[in-house]
């Protein structure tokens, strides 16, 4: 992929990313905040729909954006053709599995596997 | 021929006869049998007007002739005398002594380039990044037909890069570049600053393939807005913002 088509998606996943958290902040300062992490409030937060994609959504954003920021910064610390290879594949099977373990968590809880 | 030795009889350095005098700290090292570098300490009279390389040249004159300098035009045009003074990249044929407000001024090579010697440094690195960039005017029409003499730009047209054609090579942008300190591959802001310079020219048709060689893994998205580059630039080139308007066009901002 063109670097600036992967930094078009760092800078998209950003704002993207500065709005749902935004939303995300407000839905937990209304519905009690105190309560955010108690067993009971966090399953029913992943069993609303609307509000268990836009978990989703921001899991993907941010480790998109984060994985591939950590990519910009391995690249700039050491040069070498294996090296830079080793760190593009790895960070983006990083990737895939941090999205994949999120996911599995929320489409679990929603369908009431826990 | 008395005549003839009385106009060659010219005043090489500056007098030894100045009330005020500085400590000059030059950073020494000889890649070849040093195993890191020492600082050795001069005391230099100075005017008014006299520059950092004048007091090298004066040292190298009186006291240690081997001190590595490169200098040339003395007058920050040709980019040669680029060093670190008193902290900060400077020209030393452009920066006065009296300027710097300190009584010792320290001199060390250019940060983020190999030194040769002493204050000398290799400029490989500068020279291939700037020459990556295809630094010319690229056209398909590369014959002039015989009524056209000139390719005519308007004033607007030259103000869009004159400030960029400015560049005198010093490396001083990329030797305070953050990224170029750690990024060996990256192409650096005196290149890309150019390449801002041609693709901004009206009479160039070469937008395309230069956008494509800044386009990669170590091109201009490792700029990260530090802006020490546009600080440090003798010239008031700065490259910060060449950059920020090469990004336009990649990013769609501007065709
Ligand atoms: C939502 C708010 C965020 C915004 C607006 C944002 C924006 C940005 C921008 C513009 C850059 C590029 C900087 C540059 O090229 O110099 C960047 C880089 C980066 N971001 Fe984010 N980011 C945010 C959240 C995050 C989060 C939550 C993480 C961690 C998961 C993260 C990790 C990184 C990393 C590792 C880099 C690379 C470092 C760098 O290039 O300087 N960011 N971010
Ligand atoms: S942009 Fe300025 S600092 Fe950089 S090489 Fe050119 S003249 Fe020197
Ligand atoms: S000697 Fe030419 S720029 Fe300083």
């Amino acid at each position: 992929m063109r670097e600036s088509t992967i930094m078009k998606i760092h800078y998209g996943t950003a704002l993207a990313a500065v709005a749902l958290v935004a939303v995300h902040i407000l839905m937990r300062l209304t519905q009690g905040f105190a309560e955010s992490l108690e067993y009971e409030s966090v399953l029913a937060n992943y069993k609303f729909i609307p509000y268990a994609i836009m978990l989703e959504l921001i899991l993907i954003l941010l480790s998109v954006h984060g994985f591939n920021g950590l990519r910009v910064i391995l690249l700039e610390l050491k040069q070498g053709r294996l090296y830079e290879k080793a760190v593009s594949y790895g960070c983006l099977a990083a990737m895939i599995a941090l999205i994949a373990y999120g996911s599995r968590t929320i489409i679990m809880t929603n369908m009431g596997m826990v | 021929m008395t005549q003839a030795s009385g106009i060659a009889n010219e005043q090489t350095s500056t007098p030894l006869s100045s009330s005020k005098s500085i400590t000059l700290r030059i950073s020494r090292y000889n890649p070849e049998h040093d195993d890191s570098s020492k600082f050795m300490e001069f005391s230099v009279p100075y005017e008014r007007w006299t520059t950092v390389l004048e007091a090298i040249l004066e040292v190298k004159k009186h006291f240690d002739h081997s001190v590595a300098v490169r200098y040339s035009c003395r007058q920050a045009t040709c980019g040669s005398c680029g060093m670190i003074i008193n902290g900060k990249p400077r020209l030393a044929c452009f920066t006065k002594i009296s300027e710097l407000n300190s009584n010792v001024v320290t001199v060390e090579p250019m940060n983020n380039f190999p030194i040769i010697r002493d204050l000398a440094v290799k400029f490989e690195r500068l020279f291939d990044t700037h020459q990556k960039i295809k630094p010319y005017l690229i056209r398909d029409d590369t014959e002039l037909t015989s009524d056209e003499k000139e390719f005519l730009q308007s004033p607007e047209e030259v103000e869009q890069y004159i400030q960029f054609a400015n560049c005198i090579k010093c490396g001083l942008c990329n030797s305070a570049c953050p990224t170029m300190a750690t990024d060996s591959s990256f192409v650096g802001p005196q290149a890309l600053a150019q390449a801002y310079r041609y693709v901004a020219d009206s009479r160039d048709k070469g937008k395309d393939s230069r956008l494509k060689i800044i386009d990669d893994s170590h091109g201009i998205w490792r700029c990260h807005f530090a802006g020490s580059c546009s600080q440090v630039c003798p010239k008031g080139v700065d490259p910060a913002m060449g950059i920020q308007l090469l990004r336009g066009y990649l990013l769609g901002f501007r065709s």
